[in-house]
């Protein structure tokens, strides 16, 4: 019984690879689908799968294949889900990423196999610097500009002193760094946490009033996010001294957060509301798509992925074995990006604008993340001379 | 291993064919990855095996076993990061570390008994892991890369498959024949009788701490190479290779496929990552099947799967 | 001082939801010698329950209330159906079919509830601080937390020290055939004791829901401490559990607290910083292997063999 059943299974992987005819351009999704972080894996799949129903489910006139992997948030799960699609699915492009530590993890499985990896989220400082491949390209940032451009707004508005938090892995400590190396007040406190497992702040909290700091920096992703904005407010501190995030509130963690979130300042490099037109179209069929969800920042970074392999494939009229002609032309960003146009350094990192957002009632009553200001404009990120590529 | 023609000596035989004929089918179909998933699959089977030493013949259940995976995992990727490359060097270093480990909480855990034991192996595993998670240098708690597989001046190149699935392989089949002679020695047996009455043990004369305490450090070095096989494998050490589910992991390929039986964590471990590879391929609510099933397995399968296959022979 | 103070509070908070979780781990394991690694689960439950009753009505205290019958009734269920078949069976048999457990209802809550965690709110009258000293501020959710686990304490120590079912549960978690040669209805105390475990992980669940989650696997990580109180306290003590809960929580938050500091005295800034939630996590083993090395039964051992 036990030898049939292992023959089946080796069997039933050998069948894993289907032999499809028209040669489909095939894509490896590695994401978090399981576990509470799933909502965000959910929402890049969502968005991924709208840009392929926007280019009706072909790139120059192949049908597209796409396989999708749960990572399950652990570093080891994602890089072992990295080898499958490289060397069992053989795929083209390996999309996803939301953390900076599975995709460290996975990095050399995909460039030694020279496989295009495009990061629609994780941008570590290592990608941008020392690690940085010609085949590797991210449709984020890099971890620390966005806080770079929350200690840069933190300037604007007088701030003299901040307590920072986060939790202790890969874009925790880049967040944090990232808002020292533009803040010019003093940083009188700076605490990192258990990633993921802790999520009582209570000590930290009570660290943080103790110093009498102007403020406070946060980057909490996901869950965690919302449990840091209830105990902030539960422990009256919101009264007392003013938070300022990173990738702490989004449309995920909104309707948990609640009026918890209100007038929370955040900075990012898209915002649902940004008036171009390809961002109108992919939010307004979003939320005709999936009713009752609207798309996050991690959604537009994908939805973004699927258009940069698209403009390769076509570059190339679909010979994809031509690498270096689709590096070059992905370098081009020559598509419509959802954030508005934007450049790549020579990193393979975007280059590109950030806004303030807001969290408001919108005329719906619902609450929601609102432009307010641009923050920073053309913003590179500063480990692009550390990448040996020119 | 007596040579009984039986259901499970039959499975295992066809097993063991299959494994060693695996490279064969691979190449033929061009199936890289089942060699992956093969290669990881003994690695751990490797740690399953070294697991039911203590906990299938000697009584010890220890809830902390996945720290030596970490241990020797940790031991090459950090002699990786400081550029001491030759396995000639990591491989020892990466046994003698785990043997020491074992040795000091083996030597403090031994003290307890039953549940306090499982717990003591697990506090002493889950201090590993956070010291893991402190090594900013290496990485902490995102883990290491490691850019360089073990060397060893050319005798055989890990970074090829074959050559690494057939070192696997070899490690696997040469810890289960070490296995072997440990249980069926003089002192295999003392342990094993240690086990099921140690007072009677002690009064004979035989010094059973002395000698569990042995057994627990050679299950802990073999482990430990089990690690340096993972890291060169995933070429990756993170703390999460010790976190305590992944003991839980090795507990559950042990009994799952038949404590205290020689090749029952191979067929455990093939069994539990294969069904879960292909349930999660089959299905994102992959748990809802494989939780019950092993509640089915402790409830009306006891002894394992070698445990059902020796009772299909008799019925 | 008044940090001090303040962190002493949040130890003390978090010791007393970690009990009202070791209590119910406690009893089941040293009466039934059952180990029972679903506990967690029935922890999540617990939330779950809360969550959706709390939204149902409209009102905290009734939907804390409906959800800890719901979760007592769970825990009836799932010792009737499946558990009781495990007593008398090998601790490791437990672990793996409890184990097996856990896999089942996180998946089971995913396909329910969906992916994305609940939220559970407050009573406007509960999220406002408190000032309990001048300049001492504490939330008020936290310190109800910290009263109504007292109770339960006291509920607990009145009911196994003063009552005839206590005396039952006292006899058991010494001497297990003692009760059962004493022509006690055994099978019923043993459901009855389950469903009280059960309850009262539901209850820590669901009191911890509005400051932390209400999220798949909320109970994994929770749980493995939970097993080290009362491993640290002797299992089938309530007193111990009660001791070593007080005990962990307050090493846990002072550690957090006051750790990264002094090892930046040591460490370079950066170093010191990574290192020292890993280190402070490592404390609550730390002490769980020296309370082992030197009393091998934990610092209560209940049963006397």
């Amino acid at each position: 019984m036990k030898t049939s059943f292992w023959l089946a299974g080796a069997t039933a992987l050998a069948l894993a690879q289907p032999a499809v005819a028209a040669d489909p351009i095939k894509i490896g999704f590695v994401s978090t689908f399981s576990g509470p972080t799933a909502v965000i894996g959910n929402d890049m799949r969502n968005s991924f799968e709208l840009a392929l129903d926007h280019l009706g489910r072909k790139m120059d006139g192949k049908p597209v294949e796409v396989i999708y992997e749960d990572d399950q948030q652990k570093p080891d799960v994602g890089k072992q889900k990295t080898e499958k699609l490289v060397q069992s699915d053989k795929v083209d492009f390996i999309v996803g990423y939301i953390w900076s530590n599975v995709l460290l993890a996975s990095l050399k499985t995909a460039v030694d196999s020279k496989t295009f990896l495009i990061s629609a989220n994780a941008g570590p400082s290592q990608l941008a610097g020392e690690l940085c491949s010609p085949y590797v390209f991210s449709t984020s940032w890099q971890n620390d500009q966005t806080p770079q451009a929350m200690g840069t707004y933190m300037n604007q508005k007088g701030v003299k002193s901040v307590f920072l938090i986060g939790p202790n892995y890969a874009a925790g400590k880049d967040m944090l760094a990232g808002v020292k190396s533009t803040f010019k007040g003093q940083v009188v406190g700076e605490e990192y946490t258990v990633w993921p497992s802790q999520l009582d702040f209570s000590a930290e909290l009570s660290k943080a009033r103790n110093s009498k700091a102007e403020a406070i920096f946060v980057f909490y992703p996901g869950a965690a996010g919302v449990q840091f904005l209830n105990q902030y407010a539960q422990a009256g501190i919101k009264q007392q001294i003013p938070l300022y995030t990173a990738f702490t509130i989004d449309e995920l963690s909104l309707p948990l957060q609640k009026e918890n979130a209100l007038g929370v300042p955040g900075a990012q490099q898209w915002v649902n509301d940004l008036p171009n037109e390809q961002n109108k179209k992919f939010v307004t069929d979003y939320r005709k798509k999936y009713a009752n969800l609207r798309p996050t920042f991690y959604g537009a970074q994908s939805y973004d992925a699927a258009n940069l392999i698209n403009s390769a494939v076509v570059a190339v009229k679909g010979d994809l074995t031509k690498k270096d002609a689709m590096k070059a032309e992905m370098e081009k960003v020559n598509f419509k990006s959802v954030r508005g146009p934007y450049k790549y350094g020579n990193n393979h990192i975007p280059i590109q604008n950030f806004y303030l957002q807001d969290v408001v009632k919108d005329g719906e009553g619902q609450l929601a993340l609102k432009t307010v200001a641009t923050i920073v404009e053309n913003d590179q990120d500063r480990f692009h001379d550390k990448c040996p590529m020119k | 291993m007596k040579s009984k023609l039986n259901a499970s000596n039959a499975v295992v035989a066809v097993v063991c064919a299959a494994l060693v004929l695996l490279p064969i089918y691979s190449a033929a179909t061009g199936n890289i990855f089942i060699l992956t998933l093969l290669t990881r699959i003994i690695i751990f089977a490797l740690a399953a095996s070294s697991l039911n030493l203590i906990m299938g013949y000697g009584g010890m259940m220890s809830f902390g076993h996945a720290a030596y995976l970490g241990i020797g995992g940790y031991a090459v990727g950090i002699l990786a990061a400081e550029d001491i490359g030759s396995g000639f060097i990591q491989w020892p270093v990466a046994l003698a570390v785990s043997a020491l480990f074992a040795l000091v909480i083996g030597s403090l855990s031994l003290r307890t008994r039953g549940v306090y034991f499982i717990m003591i192996t697990l506090a002493f595993a889950q201090m590993a892991y956070y010291v893991a998670s402190a090594l900013s240098r290496y990485g902490g708690d995102d883990g290491l890369t490691i850019y360089k597989r073990s060397t060893f001046d050319g005798l055989i190149n890990l970074s090829d498959r074959t050559q690494f699935y057939y070192l696997c392989l070899g490690c696997l089949f040469g810890g289960i024949y070490l296995i072997w002679r440990i249980v069926n020695s003089r002192f295999g047996l003392v342990v094993q009788g240690v086990r099921s009455n140690e007072q009677r043990m002690q009064a004979i004369g035989f010094p059973a701490y002395r000698y569990r305490l042995t057994c627990f450090v050679i299950a802990g070095t073999i482990c430990g190479l089990a690690g340096a096989l993972l890291a060169n494998n995933t070429d990756f050490v993170s703390p999460a290779v010790m976190y305590w589910t992944r003991s839980g992991d090795l507990m559950v390929m042990v009994i799952l496929g038949g404590m205290g039986s020689l090749f029952g964590p191979l067929i455990g471990a093939i069994v539990y990552l294969v069904l879960e590879e292909l349930l999660s391929q089959f299905t994102e609510y992959w748990a809802l099947i494989m939780g019950p099933l092993l509640l089915l397995i402790v409830l009306f399968a006891r002894g394992g799967i070698m445990g059902l296959l020796g009772r299909v022979r008799r019925g | 001082m008044f940090l001090l103070i303040e962190q002493l509070l949040n130890g003390l908070q978090f010791g007393l939801l970690l009990f009202l979780l070791a209590a119910g781990l406690t009893l089941v394991f040293g009466i039934m010698d059952f180990v029972n690694l679903a506990h967690g689960s029935l922890y999540m439950m617990g939330a779950y329950f809360a969550a959706t009753f709390v939204g149902w009505t409209d009102s905290f205290v009734l939907g804390a209330i409906l959800a800890l019958a719901a979760t007592l009734l769970l825990g009836i269920a799932l010792e009737f159906v499946a558990l009781r078949h495990l007593y008398g069976r090998d601790h490791l048999d437990q672990v793996l079919a409890t184990f097996g457990l856990i896999l089942f209802f996180n998946d089971m809550v995913r396909l329910i509830w969906g992916p994305a965690g609940l939220a559970l709110p407050l009573p406007a009258w509960l999220t406002t601080p408190v000032q309990l000293l001048p300049g001492v501020y504490y939330p008020a959710y936290r310190l109800s937390i910290i009263i109504v686990a007292l109770l339960v304490a006291a509920m607990l120590y009145l009911v196994v020290m003063r009552t005839r079912i206590g005396m039952l549960i006292r006899a058991g978690a010494s001497n297990r055939e003692m009760i059962g040669a004493l022509g006690i209805n055994i099978k019923l105390l043993f459901t009855l004791v389950f469903g009280l475990g059960a309850a009262l992980a539901g209850l820590a669940g669901l009191m911890q829901a509005p400051i932390l989650t209400v999220q798949i696997g909320m109970g994994e990580n929770i749980l493995i401490l939970a097993f080290v109180i009362i491993v640290i306290g002797g299992i089938g003590s309530i007193r111990g559990a009660f001791l070593a809960a007080i005990f962990v929580g307050i090493i846990d938050t002072l550690g957090r607290a006051f750790l990264p500091d002094l090892l930046r005295k040591v460490l370079s800034g950066a170093a010191a910083s990574t290192a020292a939630p890993a280190l402070s996590s490592m404390l609550i083993y730390l002490l769980m292997a020296i309370v082992l090395v030197l009393r091998p039964e934990g610092l209560f051992p209940a049963t006397k063999r």
